[in-house]
């Protein structure tokens, strides 16, 4: 059913230019968080209000809409998300990177690289890199006006001096064009390298805090580090149990409560096209059976 | 000129704000010298300004009027309309002043109170160590004790630390306030020693010293400083 | 030695020329002038509301002053006027060539931060890009200020206030500035406390041969560590003076009266 009397994607024609500005703006200035006025929508802050808001505003009825939750298209917040501009927008989803104009993400990059023309939509909660160490808002404008980012290395200081290595394993600051460093909302920094030089518009919306940002299409993006503790990537040491897969970013699954677990991709499009490409895991794919007890 | 220190109608007045404004003269019309290898001593009775004039010449006490001049790198510089600046670089390169209480800081090593002078002028850590030790153990001050900081020193143990203070640099202007006042005439005897020493190196120094026995050893001339009392 | 080059160097490091602020009628300081020089210490004394706090902010550029300037001598050479400095201009400075040392650690450390990352913070914001370095310099500055390295880790909000102070002194050293600012930098510890932390700034600034301005209502402060002083009342610098003189020859009332207040030791 297409609801008449919805506008098109939800919000009414001036917010979406409201939206757009900001989103124009970010675009001029790479990684800079533009303030915008972000309205009520019908889901409580948290579950992608900041998301679904660039979303309502760059979506045009040829879109093609795909939205994935920690990599998945098949959880509750991404049926929802999907449906929701289903309704509202009539616009045509799909579960496969791909074919996907504008993807919705909430903590994950696809695994497929992404293509020119393409929008990765990122759900942020705190757009702020610098807040937990400087919790006045003038102040890092301030630092982030003056480039004044000293105090992004204290952060990785904290963790080599505590842990023995960078333990900041999501939401790794980036610095972005040389200039802004940027919190890339709560993915895996597996993820940061896809980022860089990256095909795609990548648009940001924190709809809590009203910032949007943005990566336009191949830009740099440097993870932050120190030159005797270099950015590293982290992933399970293990192929995933239904594709086989051995580079992609894996969920860790427990199985039973005797210890037993799996490791599956967490990029369910990515995970099932290897499986229909005939690439196997160790476990088939098919409903985990409860194994008999010895 | 060629005195070290040169005084001409120097004047001294306190005024007391916070006894409604009486006005204390300390002295007038201070006029002497000394020059280079010389020991002026002071003399006359208790609150005649002796310890005044002294510290006119260090430039702890403001000058009224009068001029105190100072050779200071060779060139005279008058103390009583010197800048800040140009009284610490005096004191740090021309005056010495060994006054009766030694005011150190605390925690602070006697060994390493006695150094500074030098180490404040450039000389390396080691070596100003090393002639501070000579100087203490000259001054019968055992050695166990140089690590410690002379606040936990009896009164005599103190001045001697002081003599040291005062006596270890090569400044060539000395100002010696009662240096041997507490002393026993062992010690008494090494100061009269280290003052005919400063004198052969050519300093020039104005002392003040109760004793007659030592004024005597060490005074080249005696000022009169009654002359100059300016109390009614 | 670094002390006796620079006492003995002409040019003025940090200039003030008739400074003056006013809230509204009131003047909290008014025409405040003296040049300061390299290596030099100042204390600047006087009681609560005699404002020297405001000419400490003044001097530090937090504060606009309503009339006057400050100019200070760039590590170029160039004397230039503070308030003709960008803002980016004039943080720089505050982070490299200048120190502040607040009378609350709180104010002046990050309280849930390691000891070291807080000595550190200041060599990442100028570039430092190595963990080992920016580490063994972090702990090179806690021995120097006497803080057990073992405890470099440890974030100040579990040390002693005598502790913090010495950190806060450490953090701000550690870009080798050449002024410091020091706001009332032992109120609120105890007497013994005190006498190590003076002993130590004592002994660093002469070492350094940093220039300083210290506020403090505290004479013995101000005797221990400042060459010079100035005695302020009502907004304005009553006397001023090398500080053995101003404090055994007093000459103005309020002057005598602040030193006869003082307790004999």
């Amino acid at each position: 059913m297409n609801a008449p009397t919805y506008n098109f994607a939800y919000l009414d024609e001036q917010t979406k230019r409201m939206i757009r500005r900001a989103i124009l703006k970010a675009i001029a200035i790479p990684g800079y968080q533009v303030p915008f006025a972000s309205r009520e929508m019908p889901m409580p802050y948290g579950w992608g209000t900041g998301g679904v808001q660039v979303t309502a505003a760059i979506l045009g009825p040829e879109d093609v809409l795909k939205v994935i939750d920690q990599g998945s298209d098949d959880t509750t917040n991404a049926i929802s998300i999907r449906k929701f501009f289903g309704k509202t927008a009539g616009v045509a989803t799909t579960t496969s990177t791909t074919d996907a104009t504008v993807i919705q993400t909430r903590h994950r990059i696809p695994e497929a690289s992404l293509h020119a023309g393409q929008v990765l939509v990122y759900q942020v909660p705190i757009p702020e890199p610098l807040r937990f160490l400087e919790p006045r808002e003038t102040e890092t404008r301030r630092m982030h006006a003056l480039a004044e980012y000293g105090l992004m290395h204290v952060k990785l200081y904290e963790d080599i001096a505590r842990f023995g290595h960078i333990a900041t394993a999501y939401a790794y600051p980036v610095k972005v064009n040389a200039r802004y460093v940027m919190d890339p909302s709560p993915t895996p920094k597996f993820d940061n390298p896809k980022m860089d030089n990256c095909a795609a518009l990548q648009l940001f919306g924190a709809g809590r805090e009203k910032r949007i940002y943005a990566i336009p299409p191949y830009t740099t993006v440097v993870s932050l580090d120190f030159e005797d503790h270099p950015f590293t990537r982290y992933r399970f040491n293990a192929p995933c149990a239904l594709c086989g897969a051995d580079n992609s970013y894996l969920d860790e699954i427990v199985t039973d409560d005797k210890g037993g677990r799996m490791f599956v991709c967490s990029d369910t499009d990515f995970c099932e096209q290897r499986q229909a490409a005939g690439h196997h895991g160790t476990e088939s794919a098919a409903p985990h059976k409860e194994k008999a007890h010895v | 000129m060629t005195a070290m220190i040169e005084l001409a109608n120097a004047e001294k007045t306190f005024t007391m704000h916070l006894q409604g404004g009486v006005e204390l003269p300390v002295v007038r019309g201070v006029s002497f010298h000394a020059d280079p290898g010389e020991c002026v001593v002071l003399s006359g009775p208790s609150g005649a300004g002796k310890s005044s004039i002294l510290k006119m010449i260090f430039g702890n006490y403001r000058c009224d009027s009068g001029r105190i001049d100072i050779r200071h790198h060779g060139k005279v510089i008058d103390l009583a309309t010197a800048e800040p600046r140009q009284v610490l670089s005096i004191r740090r390169s021309t005056i010495g002043y060994v006054s009766q209480f030694l005011r150190a800081v605390p925690r602070v090593a006697t060994i390493d109170v006695v150094a500074e002078p030098l180490i404040a002028n450039g000389v390396p850590r080691e070596e100003a160590r090393e002639r501070a030790g000579k100087l203490l153990r000259r001054l019968n001050i055992p050695e166990r004790l140089w690590t410690l900081p002379p606040s936990t020193f009896s009164g005599g143990e103190q001045q001697r630390v002081n003599i040291a203070r005062g006596f270890i640099s090569d400044l060539p202007i000395l100002l010696l306030d009662e240096p041997t006042a507490s002393l026993d005439a062992a010690n008494r005897a090494v100061v009269v020693e280290l003052i005919a020493e400063k004198k052969t190196k050519g300093v020039a120094m104005v002392a003040i010293v109760h004793d007659d026995e030592i004024r005597h050893l060490i005074a080249d001339r005696i000022v009169d400083v009654t002359s100059f009392a300016a109390a009614a | 030695m670094s002390e006796l080059a620079s006492l003995d160097n002409d040019q003025p490091l940090l200039v003030a020329d008739g400074l003056a602020k006013n809230y509204g009628r009131l003047a909290a300081c008014r025409d405040v002038s003296f040049a300061l020089y390299p290596g030099e210490v100042l204390a600047i004394v006087g009681e609560s509301g005699s404002g020297k706090s405001t000419l400490l902010q003044l001097l530090s550029a937090q504060l606009a002053p309503s009339a006057g300037r400050v100019s200070y001598r760039m590590r170029d050479g160039v004397l230039r006027d503070l308030a003709e400095l960008g803002e980016a201009e004039r943080r720089f400075l505050f982070r490299t060539d200048w120190g502040f040392v607040h009378q609350d650690p709180a104010q002046g450390l990050r309280m849930g931060v390691s000891a070291g990352a807080n000595v550190g913070e200041r060599l990442m914001a100028v570039g430092w890009n190595h963990y080992g370095r920016i580490r063994d310099t972090a702990s090179t500055w806690l021995e120097r200020v006497e803080i057990d390295v073992g405890r470099i880790d440890d974030a100040p909000k579990t040390y002693s206030g005598g502790m913090r102070q010495r950190l806060q002194i450490a953090r701000n050293l550690v870009t080798e500035p050449r002024l410091v600012f020091m706001d009332e930098p032992t109120g609120g510890l105890d007497v013994s406390v005190q006498a190590r932390l003076l002993d130590l700034m004592r002994n660093l600034v002469s070492e350094l041969g940093l220039a300083a301005i210290v506020v403090t209502h505290d004479l013995a402060v101000a005797r221990l560590l400042s060459h010079r002083v100035m005695v302020m009342k009502g907004g304005r610098v009553i006397e001023t003076g090398l500080t053995d003189q101003v404090l055994d020859d007093p000459r103005e009332p309020y002057t005598q009266l602040l030193v006869s207040s003082i307790l004999p030791p």
